[in-house]
This record gives C-alpha cells, sequence and structure tokens, in this order.
C-alpha cells in the first residue's frame, strides 16, 4: 500500500527546522518525510479492525513535526517510523462495514493493558496512563505509532473501541472535521466558562475556529472575542459565533474595552475570564496571560512547544495556566464520568450544527504531499482552512488475509 | 498696498499647475480646464501696537460690560481661561497672543489689587498640554509665576468635585461647568478665534463643561443641523450653547468675553510660496517649492512630520474686542469674515481639496486616519455660509496620505473606534447609540484623559459627529494617495491620483462635472450664493 512515512533522521530532522523558518509547512521538503509502498500494517490483535482512509486532515501538531519543532516531550511516547495522519474519516474493511471516523488516542483498550488506568477506566481516554505501555508499540495516537499506521496511507488499523461509525447523512468533509472537533469540545467544555462570562479565543485556525463553535454551541459565554489574523478566518469566526472578531494585534485593545479595565503597561489590570489559546507559541501564551483577568484561566488548546515564558503574571494574578489535549467522556467542567457523553458524540453533533464541513478548504492526493503540507502550512494566508488528502481514488490494497 | 480678497479662479490652458496639500507634503496637479480654484484672502494687514489695542479693548468693552478694571477689586475670585493648544494652526510665533491678552489682564488684576487669581486651561475633552506647550501659550512669566503654586490648571472634565452643575436650559440641557469658574466673581475668557465656529458663548459652556453638558450638543443630530457649523445663524451647535451661555449668566457667572482674530500670514518665510497664487510664484518661490519638495521626497515620514509640527505661524493680530459675550463675538466674526470670506457663485459637482499635516487635534502628533474624515468632512467641507460649496449629491476628493497611523499618547480611544467601530458601521447615528456611552464612561480613557495626554474616550466620536451632515449631503468621498485600507475602513474610496479620482467622482455625479478646487489653507470661507 501507499503510505507517508515519518522516519527517523536527525540530519533531515534538523534541516527541516532550519527550512521551515521560511513559514510553516516549508520544512517538508527536507523532512525524513516519503511516499513509499508499505506493507499494511498487521492487526495487532482481537478486537482490531483495517481502516482504508478516505479522507485524512493535516493537523498544526502533524505540521509541527514536519517543520522539525516537536518536543522532545514526544521521543518516549511516539515510535518511529510512523505514518503520521491522527484526522481520519475511513471505510472498515471487511464485508458489512461502513464509514468510520477514527477517535486516535490509543488508550488501555487498544493497548491490551488490563486492568485499564483510572482514567479509561472511566472512558477517558485523553487521560490514558500508557500510551507507552501494552502489547503495541509506543505512540499517543493513531498516526504517531509504529504498528497501526496512520491516516496519510492506504490503510491502517484501529481497535474497535476507536470507531465511531458515520452517519449516512454525513458527508466525509463532515466527518474529517469531527476529530479537531472533539479537540474543540474538550476544550470548550474544560475551559470553566460560566454563564455570561468573557471568553477570548486566540488564534483562528481549524483548531481556534472548531473552539469559537464548541464555546458557543456547547457554552454561555457573555461575550466571545476571537483574535483572527486573516480575512477568511475573521469571516469563518465571525459566522461561528463570534461576537467581536479582531485582528490579533488589537486583541489586548478589544479585551481591555470589553471588561473596562486599565491597563498597566501592556498588562490589563482586568481582562477575560477565560482566554483559549489555540496558537500555541511563547507570544501567545504571554498575550493571553496579558488579558485574562486576575484568579482567570489560560487554557493552551493548541499544542506549545518548548517556550520561554514570564511567568511573574501567573504567580502574580494568580492565572490557572491549563491544557486541553484530548477527548474521552465530558461533563461540564470535567471529564471522565461513566455515563457522560463521549466526545466524539458531542463533536458529532457539533460538526452538523456549526457546518464544520466548510472548513475543508483543499483535498490533494498522497503523492502531492509537498504542496499539501505546504499549503496547510499557509492555510490562513492563503483563504484556507483544512488541508485533507483525499485517498477516495486510491487503488485498492490487499493483505494476505484479504486475499483469502 | 491694501491686501487683496479671496478670488476665484477658472482654470484654462494657461494656468499653471495647482498646488494641492498632501499631508506633510504637496503636489502641483493640473486641473482640468474649466475647473474653479477658489483661493483665500490675503492676509490682512496687523495691528501695529498688539498690546495697545489689547488694552484698548479691555478699558473700551463692548455691550453692557464694564471696563476691566472696574470689575476687579481685592478679595474677588478672577479666574481667567484660555483657549488650549487646538488654537490657532500651526501654533503662533512668541509671543502668543494670549499671552499678551492675559499679561494685561494681570497686570490690571495686580493694579485692582486682587490676589486669588487661577488660570485655566479651557480643555473641554482635549488633551492635557504639556509644560512647553504652556509656557508656549501663556508665556514664560506668567506660567513661572502660576504653575508652581498650581495656579495654573488644566480644566478636568471628570473631575467630580472640580464640576459644578448649574441646572437645565429651557430645552433641558445639562449645564455643568469648571467649579472654579462656576464660583467665581468674574471669569474673562481668553480666546482666539481662528474659524468663526470659535468664540462667543462656546467658549465657556463648551471650554469648561464636562461630557454630561457637551452631549447636548456635541451629537449626530445637532451636526445635521447645523448648517453649516461655522455660519452661527444656521448652527444648531450655536444655539444650544447660546442657550447654555445665557443659562450660565443667569446662574450668577459673570463673564468678561476676550476674543481675539489673526491674519491669514500662515506660513514662515521658507514656505511662503504655500500662500502665494501660482501664477505669481517668484523665481524664489519656484526655488522654495522645488527645495521643500526634493527634501521630502528624501526625509523619513517621522523627520518630515517633526518639521512640519516644529511650523510656527507668523500670524498677527487684526483685532481685539472684549467685553459681553455676544457684542464681542459679532465684532470677532465681522473681522474673521473680513480675513477669509470669498464669495463664490453656485455649487459644485465635485469638490478637490488637499489636506495638510495638521487640524486642531493633532498638533505635535500625527493626523490619523479619523482625524483626515474630520478635517475634510467637518472643517473644511463646513467652511461656508449660504450652500456647501459642492452640491447634494456631489463628489468630495481629498488628497492625504491618511496613514493607518496613531498617536497612543494622545489618541489612545481613536484606536479603539478605528479597530473596533469603523469595520461595524460608518453610520453616525448608529455609531453613536451604540458605542458612544460606552467610550465616553470607559475608565481606562478616563484615567488617561486626567492624568496623560490623552483625548477623552469620547472625543472620536465628535470628530465623527463633525463629518455626519457632509456625509449626509455627499454622493461620495474619495482619498488620493491614502493608505487604501484604512480610507477603506472610513467608508471612502482609495483613488491612487486625481485622474483617477476624477473618473471615479464621473461615476457619481456624471459626465463632464464642475469641478472646483478648495485652495487652503491659510483658511478661507465660501459665501456660495
Amino acid at each position: 500500500m501507499k503510505a507517508l512515512v515519518f522516519e527517523r533522521s536527525l540530519p533531515r530532522y534538523a534541516a527541516a527546522r532550519v527550512v521551515s523558518s521560511l513559514g510553516s509547512g516549508r520544512g517538508v521538503s527536507v523532512a525524513p518525510l516519503r511516499l513509499t509502498d508499505l506493507d499494511p500494517p498487521t492487526l495487532p490483535g482481537p478486537g482490531w479492525r483495517r481502516v482504508r482512509p478516505r479522507l485524512a486532515g493535516i493537523c498544526g501538531s502533524d505540521l509541527t513535526t514536519l517543520d522539525g519543532r516537536s518536543s522532545r516531550y514526544f521521543e518516549p511516547i511516539v515510535s518511529m517510523p510512523f505514518v503520521p495522519g491522527h484526522e481520519v474519516v475511513g471505510d472498515i474493511d471487511d464485508d458489512g462495514g461502513g464509514r468510520v471516523v477514527i477517535e486516535p488516542v490509543l488508550g488501555c483498550l487498544a493497548r491490551g493493558v488490563e486492568p485499564p488506568c483510572p482514567a479509561c477506566a472511566v472512558g477517558d481516554t485523553g487521560g490514558c496512563e500508557r500510551v507507552a505501555f501494552g502489547h503495541i508499540k509506543a505512540g499517543l495516537q493513531t498516526g504517531y505509532c509504529a504498528d497501526t499506521g496512520g491516516g496519510w496511507s492506504d490503510g491502517l488499523v484501529a481497535h474497535a473501541s476507536q470507531l465511531h461509525p458515520v452517519p449516512d447523512g454525513l458527508s466525509d468533509e463532515a466527518a474529517v472535521m469531527v476529530e479537531p472537533a472533539a479537540c474543540a469540545v474538550h476544550a470548550a467544555l474544560a475551559a470553566g466558562v460560566t454563564e455570561g462570562s468573557n471568553v477570548v479565543v486566540l488564534g483562528a485556525g481549524t483548531l481556534g475556529l472548531c473552539t469559537i463553535a464548541a464555546l458557543r454551541q456547547l457554552a454561555l459565554p457573555g461575550t466571545l472575542v476571537a483574535g483572527a489574523k486573516h480575512p477568511a478566518q475573521r469571516r469563518l469566526a465571525s459566522a461561528l459565533g463570534a461576537d467581536l472578531v479582531v485582528d490579533p494585534p488589537e486583541v489586548p485593545r478589544a479585551v481591555r474595552r470589553l471588561t473596562r479595565s486599565l491597563a498597566a503597561g501592556a498588562q490589563l489590570t482586568g481582562g477575560a475570564d477565560v482566554v483559549l489559546d489555540c496558537v500555541g507559541s511563547a507570544d501567545s501564551i504571554e498575550d493571553a496571560m496579558s488579558i485574562v483577568r486576575p484568579r482567570g484561566r489560560v487554557m493552551l488548546v493548541g499544542m506549545p512547544g518548548t517556550a520561554r515564558l514570564d511567568l511573574t503574571p501567573l504567580w502574580h494574578r494568580e492565572i490557572s495556566l491549563t491544557g486541553a489535549y484530548a477527548y474521552g467522556r465530558e461533563t461540564a467542567g470535567g471529564n471522565g464520568r461513566p455515563g457522560a457523553p463521549r466526545t466524539f458524540e458531542l463533536a458529532f453533533e457539533l460538526v452538523v450544527q456549526a457546518g464544520l464541513e466548510r472548513l475543508v478548504s483543499a483535498r490533494y492526493p498522497l503523492d502531492r504531499f509537498h504542496e499539501a503540507v505546504e499549503h496547510a502550512g499557509a492555510a490562513g494566508r492563503r483563504g484556507a482552512t483544512k488541508v485533507v488528502f483525499d485517498l477516495r481514488d486510491q487503488p485498492r490494497w490487499r493483505t494476505a488475509e484479504t486475499a483469502r | 498696498m491694501s491686501p487683496r480678497p479671496g478670488f476665484v479662479l477658472e482654470v484654462d490652458r494657461s494656468t499653471p499647475a495647482t498646488l494641492i496639500w498632501h499631508g506633510e507634503g504637496f503636489r502641483l496637479e493640473r486641473l482640468p480646464v474649466g475647473s474653479r480654484v477658489v483661493y483665500p484672502p490675503e492676509a490682512l494687514s496687523p495691528l501695529e501696537d498688539p498690546d495697545a489695542a489689547i488694552r484698548h479693548a479691555l478699558l473700551h468693552p463692548l455691550g453692557d460690560s464694564e471696563p476691566l478694571p472696574a470689575l476687579l477689586r481685592p478679595g474677588m475670585r478672577l479666574t481667567i481661561a484660555f483657549d488650549d493648544i487646538s488654537l490657532p494652526l500651526p501654533p503662533m510665533r512668541s509671543p502668543d497672543v494670549r499671552q499678551r491678552v492675559i499679561e494685561a489682564v494681570l497686570d490690571m488684576a495686580a493694579t485692582a489689587g486682587v490676589d486669588d487669581v487661577v488660570l485655566v486651561a479651557a480643555l473641554a475633552l482635549h488633551r492635557r498640554m504639556t509644560e512647553d506647550e504652556l509656557r508656549h501659550i501663556v508665556g514664560d512669566r506668567v506660567y513661572d509665576a502660576f504653575a508652581p503654586h498650581g495656579l495654573l490648571t488644566q480644566h478636568d472634565a471628570e473631575d467630580p468635585d472640580g464640576m459644578l452643575h448649574l441646572g437645565l436650559t429651557d430645552a433641558g440641557e445639562d449645564v455643568e461647568i469648571n467649579r472654579r469658574a462656576a464660583t467665581s466673581d468674574l471669569v474673562v475668557y481668553v480666546n482666539i478665534d481662528l474659524v468663526p465656529m470659535d468664540g462667543g458663548h462656546k467658549s465657556v459652556a463648551t471650554g469648561l463643561a464636562s461630557y454630561r453638558s457637551l452631549r447636548h450638543h456635541h451629537n449626530v443630530r445637532t451636526m445635521q443641523h447645523s448648517r453649516s457649523f461655522m455660519d452661527q445663524h444656521r448652527s444648531e451647535l450655536h444655539s444650544s450653547n447660546w442657550r447654555m451661555g445665557r443659562h450660565i449668566a443667569a446662574s450668577g457667572v459673570k463673564v468678561f468675553q476676550i476674543e481675539t482674530t489673526l491674519n491669514n500670514d500662515t506660513f514662515p518665510d521658507q514656505f511662503r510660496f504655500l500662500q502665494r497664487r501660482e501664477w505669481e510664484w517668484s523665481v524664489r518661490d519656484r526655488a522654495g517649492f522645488l527645495a521643500v519638495s526634493k527634501s521630502l521626497e528624501r526625509t523619513p515620514e517621522r523627520l518630515a512630520r517633526s518639521i512640519f509640527q516644529s511650523i510656527r505661524a507668523p500670524h498677527a493680530v487684526t483685532s481685539v474686542q472684549a467685553g459681553e459675550v455676544e457684542a464681542v463675538h459679532t465684532r470677532a466674526a465681522e473681522h474673521l469674515h473680513t480675513q477669509q470670506s470669498v464669495e463664490v457663485a453656485g455649487q459644485t459637482d465635485v469638490l478637490t481639496m488637499g489636506l495638510p499635516y495638521l487640524c486642531p487635534y493633532n498638533v505635535n502628533s500625527v493626523m490619523n486616519p479619523v482625524l483626515v474624515m474630520c478635517l475634510g468632512l467637518g472643517y473644511l467641507f463646513n467652511m461656508y455660509r449660504g450652500k456647501p460649496l459642492v452640491r447634494p449629491g456631489g463628489a468630495l476628493i481629498m488628497s492625504h496620505p491618511t496613514p493607518w497611523a496613531f498617536d497612543p499618547v494622545h489618541h489612545p480611544s481613536y484606536i479603539d473606534f478605528f479597530e473596533q467601530v469603523l469595520p461595524e458601521t460608518t453610520d453616525p447615528l448608529e455609531i453613536e447609540a451604540k458605542y458612544e456611552e460606552a467610550f465616553a464612561t470607559d475608565p481606562w480613557y478616563v484615567h488617561l484623559y486626567r492624568t496623560g495626554h490623552a483625548y477623552h474616550g469620547v472625543h472620536p466620536f465628535y470628530m465623527w459627529y463633525w463629518g455626519a451632515h457632509a456625509l449626509q449631503h455627499l454622493g461620495a468621498v474619495i482619498v488620493v494617495g491614502g493608505d487604501r485600507r484604512a480610507v477603506r475602513r472610513l467608508g471612502f474610496k482609495p483613488a491612487s491620483g486625481l485622474g483617477d479620482a476624477l473618473e471615479m467622482a464621473e461615476d457619481v455625479v456624471g459626465a463632464d462635472p464642475s469641478i472646483t478646487h478648495l485652495h487652503a489653507p491659510p483658511l478661507l470661507m465660501a459665501n456660495v450664493s
């Protein structure tokens, strides 16, 4: 089968880091990513299924990897070589299959870990404590594990617990948005947004826009402010529910005015109740801390990396700095109670309610992966949001098992 | 030789190119044959001895006022209020006429044994001035005698203890003014009337007022019903101020008004070509134009701004009148019209104007896009009596770089207004209803106004309202050579050159339009028949 494979190569990884200084996604030209023919991954055990991707998204974390900018934190929890791609809608490749969206976290159930860790025991797979253990290789998600394959290919394997059937009426484009929507749902529900509070979303890429939609649909912010850099992003942010959309440099002034704060230097004396940072850079985190009120909350939704930060305001203003990684089961303000809805269930609803299908802007075949990744890296500037690989025209791959 | 009056030139094939202001620069443009150019009158001859004229005015007041010395007595509270740095433009060479007047008043007060004297800069909601700016206005002698003792103050419209509510006018307008002034035995107000809007009851009723009071006339309805606000008798702005001024008088506040007028001698010698008619340029004028233009081409923007802001006008005093407010203002307005009025026959389809680097609200800072709008559609459009220079539905073409630039110290609320209000709407009524109060009462803007050098939070709204009549009247506004994004944010159309702008204007007013160029500054007032 055809797959894009990311391999361990420090020189090329370092070169990608250098080249990516020209722009996000540019590192792909030298990154250790190649299109190759691979044997399909073997089924790790009972309960695993083969999935043939139809669409697979390019995520910000993928760009970070290809640009040689991933944190070394990930080294022990990924296994190489791996096939990237964790935003996947595909077909189950056996009789009576059907379309599915993959919930990519490889938790205890998928790993055959018994008994499951406390988080997985209550369905909170995003908090799994065993992502480097069990009967498959390390890998926090499908798309970062050498044993499972990933979405940027003709085929991957996924555990039944990862599979969510796609309703008939839902397009592939809508379905491929479910995973990023799930991240946003989780963030929106975990952010502690109380009714009427002032909420700011920094960044209006896929994750930022999904987060705006999730906050609008699932929480009750008083005023929702979005910082969006590009005109198309601003239009979408507004359409998805932001009350006020401004250029990123204007955000502090907008928040100051909204909250009628004073300012001491660049720091607002008051500020927003909650700031969701969907960018994840040192600058965006510092910006978030400068516009959140004392004892307010900053949530990192976009994947941050190594950052040099002045945390004095965090201390002085008793700001809560928290992350929002992935999903499991949700209850407002905290997750993981048995019986609570699964994040993906809410994400399916969000995709439909907010019409997130419209965020899919461009589709590429695998063999044009350079263009695809560079397009994704420059998505905002080029008026795009989500760039995906379209694998629907790829020849059907066969394994020894299916051949039998 | 007596100065020549204003003049309307009809452009023909032999007419040289016309100088058109463009921010911190200017360009020569050939206007289409048949266009009209309205030139201001030449500078009137100044008073030979302004100090003597001041003294004479104080001793021979107009209206029913007694001479100033008769109003002064030991033990009284005397407040001397004076116009701020927004007047005149450009700031005049030292000594400023306000310094001369204030020194004369203080001499009389000292002679009369008045000890309790406070000077108040009548800022209304303008920014506080710096020490240098105050020194320039009142002079070092006055500054050093009063400021160190806290007796030279700047009006603070947001000081809850510093304001006094004097009740309502017959029309239900709040009258709230500076407490020191309201509780003085005598307020002497020292004006410079640069345009006909200045002076009269507006001096105290606006210059020493609060937002609570100002909002009754600084609003869209008033501006749309002032045709124009430079014409006292057709100006709702004036009507409201006159009601307030009379209420202030009826409340027992005695005002001794002093209004001065200046001539049109606006630019120093090296820039004198700016106030001469192009076909009369001498070799020296041409050389001056070339030298300045070429230097500006190589001068960084900030430096050019700094050079222009350092210009001190050779304005000379043409009249001084003192006494009762209305009588004084009537006489001052006559002098102003003598200097500025130009008879213009009929309206035009397209009005063009070059906007200079300066308006009343960006002295020592950058002219941001909101002020560009205000200067063009507020001030210059309204410099008419009778009818606007441009017909209803006509086009206004302004030339200005309109940079997306703001002075964060002077204009913090302007930044928010531009970034957050104008993208939503440019409709003055909607802006007023939806946003004004929030900006006006924003504690951060209040803090910056009171403690820094910031215009009040509501000030950009007033600038927008100043252009409300023009916005209602015009079919199109086109800005030549401006930052395209900034121009569009204002709701106007950008054009790269005058030719393009005239073509764009034809889409609105039709083919072969009549074109009139307003050749200002120096300022002029068009009496349009």
